[in-house]
């Protein structure tokens, strides 16, 4: 990790690129900098915090946030009174351990590197330009990056939601806020006020979950956001919405044209024009600019720099076929980068370019990473318990609350334990370094660490005692921060008194920790992918190309999936020879082995060592294979309405491409041809978006356009849902003369026969008043729905979401993981998408499928569950509540028994057993008696 | 032009410009597949505007 860093230069070729990087100083020496913050307070000179986007101050000397990698003090010197006038020194006298180096200076280095990522991300558009919106001017018209650290709990106003002008002086207590508004497409889809012309994606998405917050922090605040078009068109995002209208929230589709402040009232007036042309004059508490994303010029001079092409906007220039590469081999890109998008299709992307920058360094993969030898382990059996407690400030975290030293004084008298040391930081690297050598020279055969969580923090503990030659799970941690001090932060006796409490039951449960052990698996090095579409297809030519074998299974009789009805993809290219390029490629690699008109039969197994039988017309096989990739795809709905399959002039996308492509009759002779958006989607079968609809209607009506330029192309729609850079379609057709009428979803448009025509009637909001269009085609942008293929999911026990998709780990940061380990997910099968996010989503399925087939072994066992035979009445209760399957009956035996791989050890087992058969080893029973006992043992005194 | 090497030098590391959501991911994954990776972040500290960010849909979850 290389901070306050820049790119200089780059030479080389993909494989072998030569990198300079500035680094900038930061006159703090971060092996000796503790973190401990007396600089800071020392320090007198205090600015705006960025941060807090200057909601808030920092120092001159700071750290950027509580949790910063790394949390180390840095000198921002155009702030520091002592670089610039050459006194003060305040920190450099402070500073406990010497940190401070004002003769630090900008160092060069250079890095040798296969590949390049760029993943530069964005600035949030800076609106202090718009006057009409009196960004500038006015404390309550704020940013939505600002009104993010407003509600933050950790923010300038500890979450509470006050007016910026209420909180102008120190010691004012802020007035609340009860009316704000949200103003969307700021800094985006507009070309006169600004330059950028694209939909920056995520902002109708972090307005909503903003109002939603706002209500949550207090009922009573009104909310409303005025809207061009509310493009929620990501998994589950449309859920969110009706969740948000259902809280109260409003949605008025206006452009609002001015902000003014009546300074008299103590109020911000807003000027808009509603639907029907009425003039409305709003008065508001506090205005949120949705503000855009946008490319900083600091990076436009990067890309110029290393040659990468760039498009209008300062995007980087990709195909839709190649979402993460530039025009430079070698150097990829992901994130908004590419192009605005939001953090999981960034997450997405930042695995396939993963995936894609290490495919040409895969043969030499592991030849720069060394592993540490492990130390042999310490035998204890014979040994009484030697308990080390270790008690933890976290910086002020803790120690600003709980007296620590009280507590590190009371864990002296308890049974066991033989050493007491306070950290500031117990988790710092060099805490670990020390911690491990007082683990031998103690002889310290027990560890009890009093600071925060297990969740994130007990690996690296178990490593600590591991390096000392511990056996890992003799460590046991009593989280005194998010359970007491953060909890209690007002009550500094109290929070004391817990801390005590904790450390005596994690104590008393450490006394009767014993070592256990994990055992090691082999991994069957090759993969199935199921489903022979782009995403299929990609998947596997991504892990051929990293050596690993794969398996494709279509369940049709070619390959190439939806994609083969599609004609053109999101950036206007064909994408029939696209599809033939890869079947192409899947052919000669010689290392993928494909099944067509196969299916899945049977399941076996776990991540590592799966045995999956594929059935096809010559019978059933057996495949052996370490991970699965499940890229199943969806389908196109059939409508049942608007005289879909009665009149001939009416079809679906999908037989309109077809059309397309051949240049048909029905297309040529057609004077009149209209689009219906949202056929089958966002209705109540179907609640979702199907996002890529949209954009399909434009590119066919460009297409349509420029076939006959005298044509006339009518779209009714809800919302045009051109997100990101497709825009500029939108904007396009419109200018082509493409004509847009919004309808409301209580008033469908109604289809009629007309001869060989059909007459369409709507309302048109704008006029008010009823329209009838005589078609000569009518295309239904129809729904893609899920296959709701329950067999094969059941197979991989992968669950779905409410709408029938294949639900990942995480919606943000897991979104092509399964809860099930080895199993991953890519392209429609988990939601509508468009070609190039299905290609990115194959390829970072691959690259976490990659971070499988790449380990030396499958690690299992450890702190799983054994049951004991004797007191297993085989009554199935334990099998039932294992939310991993990995419980079975033994039929022989009359007992329940566990797999060790697939156990993740919730201990619902152990919980729900009316026998205790089933033991939680590092949570059994006498484990958790003795941590109760502790627990009530000041009662009992 | 350049002769080309009949035994091209392939370095198993890469250097991801950004330290936010998208870079550190990326380095976490080619990090877990065997390759050295360079996280190279123009502040003092990575986290990008992910760590600004309150709370997050559709859980809510802290973005921290």
């Amino acid at each position: 990790m290389i901070t306050l860093a820049e790119i200089e230069n780059v030479s080389g070729v993909e494989g072998d690129f030569s990198v300079t990087l500035r680094q900038k100083p930061r006159y703090v020496d971060t092996e000796k900098c503790i973190a401990c913050g007396i600089c800071a307070e020392k320090c007198p000179k205090k600015v705006d915090d960025e941060y807090n986007e200057g909601l808030a101050k920092r120092k001159a000397i700071y750290v950027p946030y509580a949790q910063a990698v790394p949390l180390k003090y840095t000198i921002d010197p155009d702030n520091c009174i002592f670089l610039q006038k050459g006194k003060c020194g305040a920190c450099e006298k402070f500073c406990p351990s010497g940190a401070i180096n004002f003769q630090d200076t900008e160092t060069k280095r250079t890095i040798a590197v296969g590949s390049l990522i760029l993943a530069t991300g964005f600035n949030s558009y800076d609106p202090s330009g718009l006057d009409n919106y009196i960004y500038r001017d006015c404390p309550d018209v704020v940013t939505a990056v600002e009104f993010e650290r407003m509600l933050s709990a950790t923010g300038p106003y500890g979450g509470h939601l006050v007016r910026p002008s209420s909180r102008m002086k120190k010691g004012d207590t802020g007035a609340p806020v009860k009316r704000i508004a949200w103003l969307q497409c700021v800094g985006s889809r507009e070309k006169n006020r600004c330059t950028n012309e694209y939909c920056s994606s995520v902002c109708c998405m972090y307005a909503v979950k903003q109002a939603i917050i706002a209500k949550d922090h207090d009922k009573s605040v009104d909310c409303s956001i005025f809207y061009m078009d509310m493009r929620t068109q990501g998994k589950n995002f449309d859920h969110y919405l009706v969740s948000a209208q259902e809280k109260g929230v409003s949605f008025i589709p206006t452009k609002v044209h001015t902000v003014e402040e009546d300074r008299a009232a103590n109020k911000l007036l807003l000027r808009y024009m509603t639907d029907n042309g009425i003039a409305v004059l709003d008065d508001i508490d506090l205005v949120v600019l949705s503000t855009g994303l946008e490319i900083p010029g600091s990076i436009r001079d990067l890309a110029e720099r290393l040659d990468v092409r760039l498009d209008g906007n300062s995007f980087i220039d990709t195909d839709s076929f190649h979402p993460v590469s530039t025009s430079v081999p070698g150097i990829y890109g992901c994130g908004v980068i590419t192009g605005p998008k939001d953090i999981p299709q960034s997450v997405m992307e930042a695995s396939a370019a993963a995936c894609a920058a290490t495919e040409k360094l895969a043969a030499a993969r592991n030849s720069l990473i060394t592993q540490p030898e492990p130390v042999p382990e310490l035998e204890i059996a014979r040994q009484k318990p030697r308990i080390g407690v270790f008690v933890c400030n976290c910086g002020s975290n803790i120690g600003g609350v709980v007296r620590v030293p009280e507590v590190a004084e009371y864990a002296q008298t308890l049974p066991g334990v033989v050493y007491v040391e306070e950290n500031l930081f117990t988790c710092s690297q060099d805490t670990q370094d020390k911690m491990a050598q007082v683990i031998r020279e103690q002889g310290l055969n027990r560890v009890v660490i009093a600071a925060c969580t297990p969740i994130t923090h007990e690996p690296l503990f178990q490593e600590t005692l591991a390096a000392a030659g511990l056996n890992k799970y003799l460590v046991e941690m009593a989280n005194i921060r998010n359970h007491d001090s953060w909890v209690h932060a007002d009550n500094p006796d109290a929070a004391t008194e817990k801390a005590i409490d904790l450390v005596r039951m994690a104590t008393a449960k450490a006394f009767l920790l014993e070592p256990l052990y994990q055992s090691e698996l082999p991994i069957t090095r090759s993969a199935l992918v199921v489903g022979g579409g782009i995403a299929g297809m990609t998947a596997a030519l991504s892990l051929s190309a990293h050596g690993y074998p794969v398996t494709l299974v279509e369940r049709s009789e070619v390959l190439g999936g939806q994609a083969r009805n599609i004609h053109r993809a999101a950036k206007l290219e064909e994408v029939g020879p696209f599809i033939r390029d890869l079947e192409k490629q899947v052919a000669e690699t010689g290392s993928i082995t494909v099944y067509t008109g196969a299916s899945i039969t049977d399941v076996k197994g776990f991540v590592g060592n799966f045995a999956t039988e594929v059935t096809d017309g010559s019978g059933p096989r057996t495949v052996e294979h370490g991970v699965a990739v499940i890229a199943t795809g969806a389908r196109e709905y059939k409508p049942q309405e608007y005289l879909y399959g009665e009149h001939p002039a009416v079809v679906t996308h999908l037989e309109m491409d077809e059309l397309l492509k051949n240049d048909d009759e029905k297309v040529s002779g057609a004077e009149t041809v209209a689009f219906i958006q949202c056929v089958g989607s966002r209705n109540e079968t179907n609640p979702y978006c199907s996002k890529v609809c949209c954009t399909h209607t434009i590119i066919s009506a460009l297409e349509l356009k420029k076939k006959n330029p005298a044509m006339t192309v009518v779209v009714l729609y809800r919302d045009i849902r051109t997100y990101g850079t497709r825009e500029l379609l939108y904007r396009k057709a419109r200018e082509l003369g493409v004509m847009f009428f919004r309808y409301e979803p209580e008033k469908k448009p109604l289809v009629g026969e007309a001869g060989d025509c059909v007459r369409i009637e709507f309302e048109d909001p704008i006029i008010g008043c009823r329209v009838a269009v005589e078609a000569d085609l009518l295309c239904l942008a129809t729904a893609i729905v899920p296959h709701k293929d329950r067999s094969l999911s059941g197979f991989f026990k992968v669950p779905h979401d409410g709408d029938g998709w294949l639900l990942e780990a995480h919606q943000k940061l897991r979104p092509v993981d399964f809860a099930t380990e080895g199993v991953f997910l890519c392209g429609m099968a988990h939601y509508p998408k468009p070609i190039d996010e299905s290609v990115a989503q194959a390829k970072a399925a691959a690259s976490r499928a990659l971070s499988v087939l790449t380990r030396p072994a499958i690690q299992v066992g450890g702190m799983v569950p054994r049951i004991d035979e004797r007191l297993c009445c085989g009554c199935l209760g334990c099998l039932n509540v294992c939310s991993y399957g990995a419980i079975s009956f033994n039929a022989e035996k009359g007992v329940a028994q566990i797999n060790e791989a697939l156990c993740k050890g919730c201990g619902a087992c152990a919980a729900a057993c009316p026998s205790e058969a089933p033991a939680l080893k590092g949570f059994e029973n006498k484990q958790i008696y003795a941590q109760i006992e502790g627990a009530l043992q000041e009662l009992k005194n | 032009m350049n002769k080309r090497k009949t035994n091209p030098t392939v370095r198993a590391a890469v250097a991801v410009v950004g330290g936010g959501i998208t870079g550190m991911q990326a380095a976490l994954d080619m990090a877990d597949a065997g390759f050295f990776v360079y996280i190279i972040e123009k502040s003092p500290a990575i986290g990008g505007v992910m760590a600004q960010l309150d709370k997050t849909f559709p859980t809510n979850d802290c973005a921290m």
